[in-house]
């Protein structure tokens, strides 16, 4: 048996068990992510020690019969939630240097619950992108390989492209990811994995580095639905040190795996069918619908009237707020300093040198709709649109309990393929965004592959809160499709 | 008259509306848990919210809005049920995250008014805008190297009130009685301490001119004046300032000036085009403050007795005239004082005590009725009672005060050490009398011709034959017997 083709719920009975030990799983994830990390440049750091004794920690309290619900579980954090005293980058320049004295809120969970940390993985400078390829730190290289074209470095998409690559190579049991306009679901869809997007507010935003304060959602990212709810169960919970945080319990989200979904009524967003969209993805789409109808569910025609304004509505808000969240990266307190004349010498060497291309052209689109005389225009329209887009959501909720559309246009493609225009780079959001601006839950599962033998997903969207019943679709979705396809490059695979 | 500047070709009205910057008085800042105590060491005061680290956010103190809502009670305004937080981005070393958090399309409390009494005695009202509440910027030093620029966040983070009235000032007098009664009505409410060295206290005036009865001019407005007297003094520089400018043809154009205390002027500081696009927009990481009324009625039931009720039931219970009644309730500890005193006593003789001798003697010491070591309230008391029952007299009860201040002993002390207990003894009286008139003969004469008003140096030289230590009263009885 090869330890790193485990799931999460597997691996933490057979602890429970002392079929294996922490420290045995641990050193088969890092020997894997020796392997195959100079090539697919999913983690930014691998920290090997200080993972091996948080393995023998829970080791020690597997043997006493203790240990939380993720004792002893390998996982890959996003380099963009802080952690204490191991440096955290959001891949940009600008925090080459910076090593955090504090631990976010989902790590400190997942650490209270027994987690190990195997490192940091990869990013879109301040999660902005969806391939991974803007990374300060080089691009992460998706395990996926088209079969025609094997010789293609095809990007595993992003922002969350670290994660989602080292969870489907099974560098790791499971990853955390940020989903501000679809930064979990399209690269969990672009690398074969599952990704959940919670509800807004459902997981701490604190020590989390901001994007777009009122899109950034925390989430997991693993190989099942169940896996994904297992950690969500740890991730989620009300924080005070979060004013958008919520308080509501925590249920047991893996228990809603096994609900079923008789009777449950999934709608059908008529304005996801785009046109240009490709019809294996138009045919995954009918068969996750006609599965779901297998499974006693009925399946309804909706409505959402402002899916269209969906992208530029994202496009200004998402940039507004990031134009404001970046501007404490200054060179004064921490982070990279390129000294100057004088302050605004300071400011533009610092900030010049910091922040990649994309980052820059977002803040400057972001300080451009903020400014006189055209925030009426932009930003408060924009507002108001998305006040719109919600009440879409509010009315279809009124009807089904769930949706079903696909996660993503397309399935992942070359870097350089899109790279060039950000627009049509921009477009791969366009199923994802409205989730974010409504703030519903929504969850990415692979349903299929295209002609090229890449994964597809299918994303389920949910109710405010309603991540159980989203979940109960997802887990159908995921056992109807059976999804068995296995990534060429993976911990163990011949390809290495 | 109301005040009008005399220009070339006719007088100038002035408009004025304020901008006050009040620090609140609060254990923690306004989103982070840091402490706010004024002079501790440099950045030993900062949250990594407050020096905006990544991932930090804010949180908001509810200790904070309540002396906020407490401010806006007093000032008899409206109370905003829902507020909204709204970021003001503009980058300065002093400014951790880039942006100010502050409240700017719904703020926390709305139109309010403050009365305020001029010297002929008339009030006027003077409307509040709007108050909200904000972050403050931390410091930056220039001063401390010739090179480089050192930075404080202690302050950075703490919570300010802004109230802004309302254009309805006329004159530099009703500025410095606006900017003292907030400062007063503040300092009852114990949300802000007013003290305008440290800057708990700023002002941003904005200054306009016109002719009377016309609509409004351009106005410029003078940033950061840091006491009443140089805020009265910039107002009269920026206001005569503006009429040379309007009378020479020109235009008062809108921008922001500093006053320059030492030349009695204002300067540029930025021109309308120079000024800032803060790109306001609603903070995200807020949610919009919502309040239940029943804890702003617990709020409005814990208000103090605020300055302008002091007064009128001061005047009605106590009999004061409305002058001492605005003296004594100008500071709370002062009003305190006075009630404890006059409780048993005639009211008029402490405030006139109060007022006069031991103010003055207060003044010289540098101490206040708020806490005075040399004059506590049973001090001040025993002397009122030793006025009261003739041991000394108003002439002598100066001398005591004199003497308290010099040595810090207690008048009872003070007058038996020095032998100050007034003469009641009748018999000593009419010695003293026998003796002056009879050394004073002529004038006796003079009187008795019906010259009366001699019958004033008949009682000085009695008193000072006695050393200024007979009763006033007798010495006159005495000496309108002897002289019928």
């Amino acid at each position: 048996m090869n330890l790193t083709d485990l799931g999460l719920g597997p691996a933490r009975r057979a602890l429970g068990r002392r079929e294996f030990s922490a420290r045995e799983l641990t050193l088969a994830h890092l020997a894997a992510i020796e392997a195959l990390n100079p090539r697919l440049n999913a983690f930014l750091l691998v920290t090997a020690e200080e993972a091996l004794a948080a393995a023998e920690a829970a080791d020690a309290a597997l043997a006493r019969g203790e240990g939380g619900p993720l004792a002893g579980i390998p996982l890959a954090i996003k380099d963009i939630f802080c952690t204490k005293g191991v440096r955290t980058t959001a891949a940009s320049r600008i925090l080459e240097p910076f090593v955090p004295p504090y631990e976010s809120t989902v790590t400190a969970n997942l650490r209270r619950d027994g987690a190990i940390f195997l490192g940091k993985t990869n990013l879109d400078e301040f999660a902005m992108g969806s391939s991974t390829t803007n990374s300060a730190y080089g691009s992460t290289e998706n395990p996926w390989k088209r079969r025609q074209d094997p010789a293609a470095r095809l990007v595993p998409g992003g922002s969350s492209g670290g994660s989602a690559a080292a969870v489907a190579a099974r560098l790791a049991i499971g990853a955390t990811g940020t989903d501000t306009g679809g930064s979990i679901r399209q690269p969990a869809s672009f690398c074969g994995i599952t990704g959940l997007k919670p509800t807004y507010g459902r997981c701490s935003r604190y020590g989390v580095i901001a994007f777009a304060s009122s899109l950034d959602h925390p989430g997991p990212m693993a190989r099942s639905v169940e896996d994904c709810a297992i950690l969500l169960c740890s991730m989620a919970g009300h924080d005070s040190r979060d004013s958008t945080s919520v308080d509501v319990p925590v249920p047991d989200y893996a228990a809603a795996c096994n609900k079923g979904i008789r009777g449950l009524r999934i709608g059908v967003p008529r304005e996801y069918r785009v046109d240009g969209m490709p019809a294996e993805i138009e045919e995954m789409w009918r068969s996750g619908l006609a599965w779901l109808e297998d499974a006693g569910a009925t399946v309804h025609d909706v409505s959402l009237p402002h899916t269209k304004y969906g992208l530029p509505t994202y496009y200004i808000v998402a940039p507004a707020e990031a134009s404001s969240n970046l501007a404490r990266y200054d060179g004064v307190r921490y982070g990279l300093r390129v000294p100057g004349e004088d302050l605004i010498d300071l400011y533009e060497e610092t900030r010049g040198a910091g922040f990649g291309a994309e980052v820059k052209r977002r803040i400057l689109i972001g300080t451009y709709v903020l400014s006189a005389g055209y925030y009426d225009a932009y930003y408060l329209k924009a507002q108001k649109i998305r006040a719109l887009i919600l009440r879409d959501f509010t009315d279809a909720f009124a009807e089904v309990d769930a949706l079903l559309a696909p996660t993503a246009p397309s399935a992942a493609f070359a870097e350089g393929e899109k790279t060039e225009d950000p627009v049509t780079m921009y477009l791969n959001d366009v199923f994802t965004v409205p989730a974010d601006l409504a703030g519903v839950p929504a969850i990415s599962v692979p349903a299929g592959l295209d002609a090229d033998g890449l994964p597809l997903g299918l994303q389920v969207i949910g109710r405010p809160f309603g991540e159980e019943t989203m979940i109960a679709v997802a887990a159908q979705l995921e056992r109807a499709a059976s999804f068995t396809a296995l990534p060429a490059l993976r911990a163990g695979s011949p390809a290495i | 008259m109301s005040y009008h500047i005399e220009g070339r070709d006719g007088p100038w009205e002035i408009v004025v509306g304020m901008e006050v910057h009040a620090q609140i008085i609060s254990n923690a800042k306004l989103f982070s848990g840091a402490a706010t105590a004024f002079g501790a060491p440099p950045n030993s005061q900062v949250s990594l919210v407050d020096a905006a680290f990544p991932g930090m956010l804010p949180v908001i103190n509810r200790e904070c809005v309540a002396q906020a809502v407490l401010s806006g009670l007093g000032l008899n305004a409206a109370i905003n049920l829902r507020s909204r937080f709204d970021r003001k981005n503009y980058f300065y070393a002093d400014l951790p995250a880039g942006y100010q958090i502050s409240q700017y399309q719904e703020p926390l409390v709305g139109k309010g008014a403050l009365s305020i009494e001029l010297a002929d005695g008339s009030t006027r009202e003077i409307g509040i805008t709007r108050l909200h509440i904000e972050q403050d910027a931390g410091k930056s030093l220039h001063d401390q190297h010739p090179s480089k620029s050192y930075i404080d966040l202690n302050r950075a983070g703490v919570a300010l009130m802004e109230i802004v009235s309302e254009p309805d000032i006329r004159s530099p007098e009703e500025a410095g009685l606006y900017l003292r009664k907030l400062r007063t009505i503040l300092r009852y409410l114990g949300t802000c301490d007013g003290n305008m060295e440290e800057g708990s206290l700023r002002a941003d005036v904005n200054v306009s001119v016109r002719r009377p009865g016309e609509g409004l001019r351009t106005r410029c407005e003078v940033k950061n004046v840091n006491s009443v007297r140089f805020v009265m003094q910039a107002i009269e520089a920026e206001a005569h300032r503006q009429v040379e400018v309007w009378e020479a043809g020109g235009e008062v154009l809108q921008e922001t000036r500093l006053f320059d205390p030492a030349r009695g002027a204002t300067r540029s500081m930025r021109s309308k085009e120079e000024a800032h696009d803060y790109r306001y927009f609603p903070d995200p990481d807020l949610v919009p403050l919502t309040l239940d009324p029943a804890w702003i009625e617990e709020l409005r039931s814990a208000l103090p007795e605020l300055p302008d009720a002091k007064k009128a039931r001061f005047m009605a219970e106590y009999g004061l005239s409305a002058y001492d009644a605005s003296q004594l309730v100008a500071e709370a500890p002062t009003a305190d004082y006075f009630e404890t005193l006059a409780k048993g006593r005639r009211a008029k003789a402490v405030a006139n005590l109060m007022l006069g001798d031991i103010q003055a003697a207060l003044n010289r010491l540098g101490q206040s009725f708020a806490a005075t070591p040399t004059f506590p309230s049973e001090a001040v008391g025993a002397l009122l009672d030793m006025i009261e029952d003739g041991t000394i007299n108003g002439r002598i009860a100066k001398e005591v005060i004199e003497e308290m201040e010099a040595s810090g002993e207690g008048p009872r002390a003070v007058v038996a050490r020095k032998g100050l207990c007034q003469v009641t003894d009748t018999a000593a009286i009419e010695e003293a009398v026998t003796a002056v008139l009879a050394r004073e003969s002529a004038k006796v004469a003079e009187y008795r011709a019906g010259k009366e008003k001699l019958f004033g140096y008949f009682v000085g030289q009695v008193m000072k034959a006695m050393g200024g230590k007979g009763n006033p009263a007798l010495v006159n009885e005495t000496l309108k017997k002897r002289l019928a």
